[in-house]
């Protein structure tokens, strides 16, 4: 295995690597965790060590991002960093350390997401590659595409917009995850649309680039569901 | 003059290390930078001191962690996590906050920032800890580049002995104790500052830093000090920016 620009990591050998790292890429509300617990739950009773990361789960660093957030100073060059570095403490002390022992790392999101994240709101994808060069290169991205259209009522189902959430505008689904901080629209569903396009059209462009391999997560769950296992099982080597 | 603005705006915007090309702030950034002993926080206050009395408006900022990063790096260190990238993530985040907060603001008001340490601290600390070089100049990229970068060249022998005076021992992190090149915190302060030192001589070549020799005494350093920023005052007209 390799990092993206070759950058060492220091006092980490990654030389004798034996597991495989697998990525689960999608906007929110495509049912990423859903398939991911299910995907674990199966390659697990297939007899494979599975362990599952995910953004802003580092044990000292994610507390950070999440008080940061409170902050409501912070710029997107801040929080770009503050989310490198969550990722860097779960890239040298969950992924790397796991992957060593031969585990299947399920990524829940992975760099791509942070990367396209910070690109919607103008930095240059040059400089955040840079900054994620010591990222270990996966084995396989999936990325489940689903299009602004089929998106629109999973979100609008979804606990950001139940009536709990909206007295408690603390709670409201998360600002920089939503894209509230750039005052795309006059509310929160006409930012949230904005932004959304901008991630698509991002991710579509980092798709072709690193060559995710695309799951169409418009359809129903047992299609999506199938086609990432049939994925997954051609990259472990299970046969069945 | 409209368009050349321009031009250093749009070459600014492109780079993807912008300390690589002057900024275009009304306001002037001046920095000092060398290793702990090496006297610049002392001829910084000088020459800040120099700058006021002279009726112009002075901004001072110094190279500290804030509150939300000291407690990440406090919680890293007691589970054992702190590592040399995090370490180097977590300070370029209090870089970046203190930047758009502390550092674009006066300058864009038309004042003098004077800065106690930048960028260069981190790459020569990181260097150390074996961070890659390259990383971490493009880890830095958003900086703004100074008009005047000070490196106060001393040697550890001088630098160490200026520190023991007035107390008693040498702090954990300014020996380097955490990088265990020796238990006797005089002897691991030497190795480690050694190091750093032969970090800040790359730099100080490839970033064009202005060298003063540090080991000579206090006032004909800051007579240099004050010569070197007299010329580049000479066409400073500060126009807060206004739009």
């Amino acid at each position: 295995m390799d990092t993206f620009k070759k950058i060492s990591i220091p006092n980490i050998d990654i030389s004798d690597i034996t597991g495989k790292l697998i990525v689960i890429e999608g906007t929110d509300g495509v049912g990423r965790s859903t398939q991911i617990s299910e995907i674990k739950k199966w390659l697990e009773v297939k007899g494979y060590a599975v362990t599952v990361t995910g953004w802003i789960r580092s044990p000292f660093i994610g507390k950070t991002v999440q008080e940061a957030k409170e902050k409501p100073t912070l710029n997107v060059n801040t929080f770009t960093l503050l989310y490198l570095a969550d990722f860097a403490d779960r890239m040298e002390h969950e992924i790397i350390p796991a992957l060593k022992a031969g585990y299947i790392v399920l990524a829940d999101r992975y760099i791509y997401t942070a990367i396209a994240r910070s690109m919607a709101r103008g930095l240059s994808q040059e400089w955040l590659e840079k900054l994620y060069g010591f990222a270990l290169i996966p084995d396989a991205v999936f990325y489940m595409r689903i299009t602004l259209k089929e998106l629109i009522p999973r979100i609008l189902n979804s606990d950001n917009f139940d009536e709990e959430y909206w007295r408690k505008t603390d709670k409201m689904m998360d600002f920089w995850e939503s894209g509230m901080d750039m005052r795309l629209g006059e509310d929160f569903y006409d930012s949230f649309i904005h932004y959304q396009k901008k991630i698509i059209q991002i991710f579509d462009k980092l798709a072709k680039q690193h060559n995710f391999n695309i799951v169409n997560a418009g359809k129903k769950y047992p299609y999506v569901n199938k086609v990432l296992k049939e994925g997954i099982a051609k990259l472990v080597g299970i046969q069945d | 003059m409209a368009d050349a603005t321009q031009g250093i705006k749009i070459a600014w915007r492109q780079k993807m290390r912008k300390y690589e090309v002057p900024h275009n702030y009304p306001g002037k950034l001046i920095i000092v930078e060398g290793i702990d002993g090496s006297g610049k926080s002392t001829q910084l206050k000088l020459l800040q001191e120099w700058l006021k009395n002279q009726g112009y408006h002075v901004f001072f900022t110094e190279w500290n962690s804030s509150d939300l990063v000291n407690a990440t790096i406090k919680r890293g260190k007691k589970k054992n996590l702190l590592t040399p990238i995090t370490f180097s993530i977590l300070h370029a985040i209090d870089f970046s906050d203190r930047l758009y907060h502390l550092i674009f603001p006066p300058l864009k008001a038309g004042m003098i920032v004077l800065a106690d340490r930048y960028i260069y601290t981190a790459f020569a600390r990181d260097s150390v800890r074996g961070v890659d070089r390259e990383w971490v100049r493009d880890l830095y990229g958003f900086a703004l580049k100074p008009d005047i970068a000070f490196y106060f060249k001393v040697t550890t022998d001088v630098s160490i002995k200026r520190i023991l005076t007035g107390r008693q021992n040498l702090k954990y992190y300014e020996a380097g104790m955490d990088m265990r090149f020796s238990d006797d915190p005089v002897e691991s302060f030497k190795i480690f500052q050694g190091k750093i030192l032969e970090e800040y001589e790359k730099i100080a070549n490839e970033f064009n830093l202005t060298i003063i020799d540090a080991t000579k005494n206090i006032n004909s350093q800051q007579e240099i000090v004050r010569n070197t920023v007299k010329k580049i005052l000479e066409n400073y007209n500060p126009e807060p920016i206004i739009k």
